[in-house]
């Protein structure tokens, strides 16, 4: 768990301050029964901004950091579902910066090595994970980007995740997301890519 | 008597470390059920409404029973608890207060007889409004270390003839409650406020 994350501090560990979980069900939209239910799930932690408040040309702690995060979210947003792993359909992932930090930081974070570990977790995941970041004060709302899995077409799957944490971030840290559902959007006919027509070779059909 | 109609259910659970201080042993969790309903009430003056309280009970005691499983499953790791609700614009605070009843009897009842009264706070508000739900101990209303709060809100809900209804509950004090007062430890536990 997410104490032994912390107590084990050596090194780039993360160090997490909070972590917040969301699973949102839909089950009716417009007067009609979504079922199964659209479900959906993310998991942010909290953490301290090594770099806040300075500039430092190396960020590979961050990017350990985001590593490190990417397993730790990931499992926690697939058990907030209750599902295998393999069972998931969408993800996305976010960043906010405190104010004492850069843009970059998030980038150090989202980008070199969450995505092995998100990927592991979920058996799968030929498609780029989409992301957003920003900066912002607390309780700064992050709108996290969703696609399909195992092929970024599928236009059922294209949907965004809103996540908030009102004492977060303060200006030393960083808000970092993962959001996972098990399906698309609850009532998707707009045509496209369907997921029963995915190839799943090159992350894109 | 009008039918409970879900059309989204949240559920928030935050763990907390620490607050710039020592990193607690245990961490505070605290877990939000919400729940968006059609308001069966939304556009006109109704004069009777209180039937609707007994509608809403099973819904309150699945929702407390989400929050206990959030937790970790044991009803006595619950310490804290609190409720709230939103009414849509077409509603009235008045449709609000009926979350009173059945929110506070489940928790209860899940808890297996908790004595304090439940803090709650309602009000009317469009999508995405943000809700302070208050929180207090249990079985002791004034136990200083476990006045809290916790903010919930769904992006798209209430619509205008929806409610949504929130039940709170956490498992301990604030992660660095050293403000005094009366110690969790220090109950009674006989009027519910101390």
């Amino acid at each position: 768990m997410s104490a032994e994350v912390h107590s084990a501090s050596a090194g780039a560990k993360a160090k997490i301050r909070k972590i917040a979980i969301f699973v949102e069900e839909t089950l009716v939209e417009m007067g009609r029964t979504v079922a199964p239910p659209a479900r959906r799930a993310a998991a942010v932690a909290v953490i301290e901004n090594p770099f806040a408040g300075k500039y430092v040309e190396d960020l590979s702690e961050l990017m350990t950091i985001g590593e490190e995060l990417g397993e730790l979210l990931t499992q926690r947003a697939v058990a907030a579902l209750g599902i295998p792993g393999p069972s998931a359909e969408s993800y996305g992932k976010a960043a906010a910066v405190g104010e004492n930090g850069e843009l970059e930081h998030a980038a150090a974070i989202l980008h070199p090595k969450l995505g092995t570990p998100v990927r592991r977790v979920l058996g799968k995941g030929a498609a780029l994970i989409p992301s957003s970041k920003k900066r912002g004060g607390l309780g700064v709302v992050l709108d996290i980007p969703l696609g399909h899995k195992d092929a970024a077409f599928v236009r059922s799957h294209f949907d965004g995740m809103e996540v908030r944490i009102s004492d977060a971030p303060r200006a030393n840290e960083i808000m970092v997301a993962i959001a996972v559902t098990d399906s698309g959007r609850p009532l998707a006919r707009v045509g496209g890519l369907t997921k029963e027509q995915i190839k799943g070779e090159d992350g894109l059909r | 008597m009008p039918e409970v109609q879900i059309r989204k259910r949240l559920l928030m659970v935050e763990e907390i470390f620490h607050e710039g201080g020592p990193v607690a042993s245990q961490p505070q969790r605290r877990a939000a059920a919400l729940v968006v309903i059609r308001n069966p009430y939304a556009g006109h003056y109704v004069e009777k409404i209180e039937a609707f309280m007994d509608d809403l009970k099973p819904l309150g005691l699945e929702m407390a029973q989400s929050l206990v499983t959030a937790l970790g499953g044991d009803p006595k790791a619950v310490e804290g608890y609190g409720k709230g609700a939103i009414v849509g614009s077409s509603g009235e605070l008045e449709h609000g207060a009926l979350w009173h009843v059945p929110g506070g009897y489940a928790m209860r009842d899940v808890l297996g007889g908790a004595k304090a009264i439940v803090a709650s706070t309602k009000k009317v508000g469009g999508p995405g409004t943000r809700l302070d739900i208050p929180i207090t101990h249990i079985n002791a209303s004034y136990v200083r270390s476990h006045f809290d709060a916790m903010e919930v809100g769904i992006t798209d809900a209430p619509r205008a003839d929806e409610i949504l209804l929130a039940l709170v509950m956490t498992t301990g004090a604030r992660v660095h409650a050293r403000v005094g007062g009366l110690k969790a430890a220090d109950i009674k536990g006989e009027d519910g406020l101390r």
